[in-house]
């Protein structure tokens, strides 16, 4: 892999990991939030195996992968039925709303 | 530049994926968004020499996930055609500043840390022996995760029932 092809990549995972920051800094909808999540995790996916390739871990790269999507998935899964909840006690799925459970 | 001209398109098809899924003022096509995203991820897997990531990366992730968005959101029913542009205009109002600012954080990142990036050759390391061999205790790890999930999932959804919310019938699952 050469300088330029790196840098094409390095640019990519920069600019998907910011519009998932992005998403999830600028939206009050709980599922946005998670979408925003989910696409930070593509992009430290791909880092990860753009690190084990330079370096020549392929293996340990795709077994961190392999961890860092059973991860992502099982919090998902609950984030999605933390929404669900939420929205059964608020009828909305919007963080502004849920500012009466609050301790 | 010819011979990675197919890398360079699927990075370009990974990006506009995610900026469609932010961008998006629907939630059902930002979910599509984001499966195109994980579908181009998973492109790039392979061309990085990592099938086995992959496969859990197409299956898991552009699969299951975007099922289980597209079932809570017909599940919650969640959005109108007012509170869409409504919630589209009032985000393009508040954080104008934003996307350049990231766009300027994201270029200064990527000029810094491209020098000095070590090219090395790839040793034919397999996934299996590793993730069986050396890192055994991710395994255990990842099972004790899912048995917290699949826990979380059941205190969750549990006494799911139907009942009246304000004059709306909600049908909902049993967790009995």
């Amino acid at each position: 892999m050469n300088a330029e092809l790196l840098s094409f990549y390095v640019a990519a995972i920069v600019l998907v990991a910011l519009a998932g920051l992005y998403y999830l800094l600028v939206t009050t909808n709980l599922i946005r939030a998670v979408i925003g999540l989910e696409l930070v995790t593509k992009a430290i996916t791909v880092g990860l195996v753009l690190a084990g390739r330079l370096t020549g871990k392929v293996g340990i790269a795709q077994s961190l992968v392999i961890t860092l999507i059973v991860v992502e998935v099982v919090i998902m899964v609950v984030a999605v039925g933390l929404i669900l909840n939420a929205h059964r006690q608020t009828n909305d799925v919007d963080v502004r709303r849920l500012r009466n459970i609050k301790g | 530049m010819n011979d990675y001209i197919i890398d360079i398109v699927i990075l370009a098809c990974l990006v506009l994926s995610a900026v469609w899924a932010v961008l998006s003022p629907r939630l059902l096509r930002a979910v599509v968004g984001l499966a195109l995203a994980s579908v181009c991820v998973t492109i790039v897997l392979f061309r990085l020499d990592s099938p086995l990531a992959g496969v859990f990366e197409l299956s898991v992730c552009a699969g299951l996930i975007s099922a289980v968005f597209i079932s809570t959101i017909s599940l919650a029913a969640l959005e109108t055609e007012e509170s869409v542009v409504q919630t589209s205009k009032e985000r393009i109002r508040r954080y104008w500043f934003l996307p350049p600012l990231l766009l300027l954080v994201g270029v200064a990142v990527t000029q810094l840390a491209l020098p000095d990036m070590p090219v090395q050759a790839i040793t034919g390391e397999g996934v299996r022996e590793v993730l069986w061999n050396q890192r055994h205790l991710d395994l255990l790890g990842q099972i004790a995760v899912l048995l917290a999930g699949a826990f979380g999932v059941v205190v969750l959804f549990k006494g799911f029932e139907t009942r009246v919310d304000k004059g709306i019938e909600i049908k909902e699952t049993t967790g009995k």
